[in-house]
């Protein structure tokens, strides 16, 4: 069986993080291939639901990432993301939802070193937690890849 | 309740509102929400312990609003929910009349808004005990564990949404559950779907919650949701401090603090 490769999906918001993930690319760094960048206006857009629906479609791990505080792009997106993340890492945690699993940053347009920082750790950090087979089973993701 | 069904009477009589909303006589033993429109029906009206319906839930509802300015007979919860529908511009000062009763089932005189608030502020909201040990006994156990608790308390939902009709709070004419373009949350009695369901019950309650239980007396299968709010409840204290519904701070998810602190983004 060949080693197992974590599915990462991030969430990004557009003037910040997406930027500095491509600082990342343009200044030639590499990091790991498992991330699949998705990106939002702003942190504020990024819905509760969606990181529940990545994780039902049998997602490993999530990134949720944005602007410094104080520096978004529509002034106050990010404290309002981080108030919600606080309440829904609380929910989670009660519910038995794996926290350790999603990964919340801030990464400005200017670091482009700290983003592959943040994948890589991500990364190695899912892959020692291993596939997320408890929710996958919940989802009924695994049986929709066995009729596949 | 001599007082209550005299005054209902004199505010019906002087036409001061068009329809007195309390509790009646129900199938059994139980009591049921009644719709009084005329002085004289107002004998109907009860209220003891088994009145533990959310009444505050009808004050929002299209079919309601035609019947024009309502009384309603306002205990504890159904006051703390009527402050919160007040802070979020659902009620406004005119608009209804308050029959407030006490925990010890006195009639209160509550003339305005500000004066629920007064009212409210000596009366907190508290986590039972009991409900404070069975959330912190889910919190002791480990990640799967609680996860494999949760999924089998979830199970005997067939999505009825009883929890959401009965809560005053969740009183949007459109649900996310009713978008199926896409279908958001899968209508099945399944659960994943049940899972994603009562997690967006309990985040669009968030910091709004007044932990009145109506969802959970609503539930035809008993799954204990309140639970979650409850828990969200202590994580909202926790976090940001003061609690409750008032008319002078915006809801805990829309307003923010620059300083607000967490320990877990890098």
């Amino acid at each position: 069986m060949s080693e197992f490769e974590p599915k990462i999906v991030a969430f990004v918001c557009n003037w910040c993080t997406y930027a500095g993930a491509d600082l990342t690319g343009t200044s030639r760094i590499k990091y790991a291939q498992n991330v699949k960048i998705i990106r939002f206006p702003c942190t504020g857009r990024i819905d509760f639901m969606l990181l529940l629906k990545s994780f039902g479609e049998g997602a490993d791990g999530i990134i949720v990432s944005g602007c410094h505080p104080n520096d978004c792009h529509y002034t106050s997106g990010n404290f309002h993301a981080r108030r919600r993340w606080i309440m829904f890492r609380g929910l989670l945690d009660m519910l038995g939802i794996d926290v350790r699993r999603i990964q919340y940053s801030w990464v400005s347009a200017a670091e482009g070193a700290k983003w592959a920082d943040i994948v890589n750790t991500t990364v190695t950090a899912i892959r020692e937690l291993g596939p997320y087979t408890g929710y996958a089973k919940v989802a009924g993701y695994l049986e929709k890849e066995a009729n596949v | 309740m001599k007082k209550l069904i005299i005054k209902a009477a004199s505010l019906l009589e002087t036409n001061a509102v068009q329809v007195v909303i309390g509790f009646g006589k129900g199938s059994v033993d139980r009591t049921r929400a009644i719709f009084i429109t005329k002085a004289a029906d107002c004998e109907q009206l009860i209220f003891d312990s088994r009145c533990i319906q959310n009444l505050a839930v009808y004050l929002t509802k299209a079919e309601i609003k035609k019947m024009g300015k309502p009384a309603i007979v306002a205990p504890l919860p159904v006051l703390r929910s009527i402050l919160q529908l007040a802070a979020e511009k659902q009620i406004t000062e005119d608009s209804i009349i308050v029959l407030g009763v006490s925990p010890e089932s006195e009639l209160v005189e509550l003339e305005s808004l500000a004066a629920i608030e007064t009212y409210l502020s000596t009366k907190q909201i508290v986590i039972e005990e009991k409900y404070q040990t069975t959330i912190e006994t889910i919190k002791a156990m480990p990640v799967s564990e609680r996860f494999a608790y949760w999924v089998k308390e979830l199970e005997p939902c067939f999505k009825c949404y009883a929890c959401r009709a009965a809560c005053p709070l969740c009183y949007c004419t459109r649900c996310t559950v009713e978008n199926n373009q896409p279908q958001w949350i899968s209508v099945a009695s399944h659960s994943l779907g049940n899972l994603e369901w009562h997690v967006m019950r309990a985040m669009h309650l968030a910091g709004r919650c007044t932990d009145c239980e109506a969802c959970y007396n609503a539930c035809p299968m008993a799954i204990p949701i309140h639970l979650l709010t409850k828990g969200m409840l202590q994580d909202v204290s926790a976090n940001f401090g003061t609690y409750g519904p008032s008319l002078h701070r915006d809801n805990t998810l829309s307003s923010f603090n620059p300083d607000d602190k967490e320990s877990f983004i890098r």
